[in-house]
């Protein structure tokens, strides 16, 4: 069962740097694609939702339970799970107490036997070390991690990143999958081929702040708003 | 030198080792694993011996209860010690996390106040408990002869605690979690997991252990002020010798110095003070990381 998320104006600023300069969204049933730049402060957005970075005013809210200035673990707990960019896997556990360490009892979707039918990669590689692993292996790990939470909503940091072709396929397909059954999918990514793969509606983040949101069919179709928001051209 | 004496002298080499790493194991889950400084572990162990005593003492002199003082003992001394422990880090170091001059200051600070405070209320006179009758007085050794009982028994809590110690690191899921916060902190929050909980309960841990180290050092031998500072150098010592936060490598640590500060005095003994600075010198100079730490 996904929630609600609804972010209203918010504000995020490092020192003097305005990172996040009023950013509104609002995250259904339906999965969002969030695109830009490096820099644009996608990252910072993931942050402030689970509560590791402050925020300076504005709203997120989960079903209309406020989350602005709770601890990342309070979150976590009102359903709100992070894949965060570059994986953060943990040195020190294997690939199985990563999932012993977040797997929550009683009757619930995900469980571990799950992970290991879903990831039978991961079931061959439980004792290797977190940081062992290939980078695609790393993120069905770090994608496990924040399923075994059971969340309403998880939120997806650039997945992709790193990632070769043939995996960023069966990510595709994974993240499809997690939508499908109802939990809610807030991706951020530069590659625009995997956001709109994912979802069907895209927003734009632009220096802070969220330039438009579109349709993903429409932002695939106009080059010139690619060029524009993203940087990216066909022709070479 | 015959065999009997050199092996008297290894085996209270290992003795001093077991007590050292009681001490230290405590110190490698706080300075080791959490990376929260803390100058006044020696005072921790301080206050687990006179705390005990405090109890013992009454009770030993009663017929009734003399045969159990001392287990009493144990348990107010790590209760004592383990309680000071967590109100240092919910009140002081909990909200400094990763500041190591403040901690090293404020944990200094705690570590005069607590030594004044020992002195105000117990005075300045040596004690030492006397074990219960079962480790009381000699016990046979082939080829060493007549040895303490309670210096026989005290490897046998150090190991005991040692393999304690590994397990709840290695097999239970709040080991898993006390491992993933040394990794990432931040990301361990994410996950749903009250962090400073986690840094609360293994701080009061480390506290508890020293305390213990408090009552079973001040059974082995007398007790007085200003062995703090000894014990807390040479936890600092045994740690770095060891590795950071490495249970084997405290083991390895303390085995290190225990016995070449047993031998130093054997045969060298103007010197010995250094010997043990001598090993720690030699071990960052070809590992800095120590004997079974992961390098940063």
């Amino acid at each position: 069962m996904s929630g609600r998320l609804e972010i209203d104006d918010l504000h995020v600023r490092f020192g003097r740097a305005h990172i996040l300069q009023g950013v509104s969204l609002t995250l259904g049933n339906k999965p969002l694609s969030l695109v830009g730049r490096n820099g644009m402060g996608k990252s910072t957005l993931c942050h402030a939702i689970m509560g590791m970075v402050g925020t300076h005013s504005g709203q997120i809210r989960l079903d209309d339970q406020d989350l602005v200035g709770l601890n990342p673990n309070r979150v976590a707990r009102k359903g709100i799970a992070l894949v965060p960019q570059g994986r953060r896997m943990f040195p020190s556990l294997s690939v199985h107490e990563h999932l012993t360490l977040v797997a929550r009892k009683g009757d619930v979707p995900w469980t571990i036997e799950r992970v290991y039918e879903t990831f039978p990669r991961l079931a061959e590689r439980r004792r290797n070390g977190g940081n062992q692993l290939s980078g695609g292996e790393q993120q069905m790990l770090a994608i496990s991690r924040a399923l075994l939470m059971n969340p309403r909503i998880v939120i997806m940091d650039e997945p992709s990143e790193g990632l070769a072709p043939v995996i960023v396929d069966h990510l595709v397909e994974t993240l499809k999958q997690i939508a499908a059954e109802g939990m809610g999918v807030f991706l951020v990514e530069q590659n625009m081929r995997v956001a709109t793969a994912v979802s069907d509606t895209v927003a734009v983040m632009v220096t802070g702040r969220i330039a438009t949101t579109m349709a993903s069919q429409a932002l695939m179709d106009d080059a010139e708003a690619q060029r524009r928001y993203l940087g990216v051209s066909h022709g070479h | 030198m015959s065999l009997q004496y050199a092996l008297t002298v290894t085996l209270n080499g290992l003795t001093l080792a077991a007590l050292y790493f009681i001490v230290a194991s405590g110190f490698s889950l706080i300075f080791g694993l959490m990376r929260t400084v803390n100058m006044a572990h020696g005072s921790l162990y301080l206050i687990g011996a006179y705390v005990g005593f405090a109890v013992f003492d009454p009770l030993y002199m009663n017929d009734a209860t003399y045969s159990y003082a001392w287990y009493i003992a144990i348990l107010a001394g790590i209760a004592a010690a383990a309680i000071v422990g967590i109100v240092m880090q919910v009140a002081f170091l909990g909200w400094m996390q990763g500041q190591e001059l403040r901690q090293a200051l404020v944990t200094i600070g705690i570590s005069i106040i607590v030594a004044d405070q020992l002195l105000a209320n117990f005075g300045g006179s040596p004690f030492q408990f006397f074990a219960p009758d079962i480790l009381f007085g000699p016990m046979e050794i082939p080829f060493v002869g007549r040895y303490s009982t309670f210096r026989v028994f005290q490897i046998g809590v150090a190991v005991a605690v040692g393999v304690g110690l590994w397990l709840l690191l290695n097999k239970t899921r709040l080991g898993i979690m006390v491992r993933a916060g040394v990794d990432d902190r931040q990301m361990l929050a994410a996950c749903g997991i009250n962090v400073p909980l986690i840094a609360v309960f293994v701080f009061g841990l480390g506290a508890a252990l020293a305390g213990f180290g408090g009552v079973i050092g001040a059974t082995a031998q007398p007790t007085q002020l200003g062995i703090d500072v000894k014990f807390l150098l040479t936890s600092l010592v045994v740690v770095i010798v060891g590795g950071m936060g490495s249970i084997p490598g405290t083991a390895i640590g303390a085995i290190l110095i225990g016995v070449t500060e047993q031998w130093g005095q054997a045969l060298l003994p103007t010197y010995s003070v250094i010997l043990t600075f001598v090993i720690m010198v030699a071990v960052l100079a070809v590992r800095p990381q120590g004997i079974m730490g992961r390098p940063d």
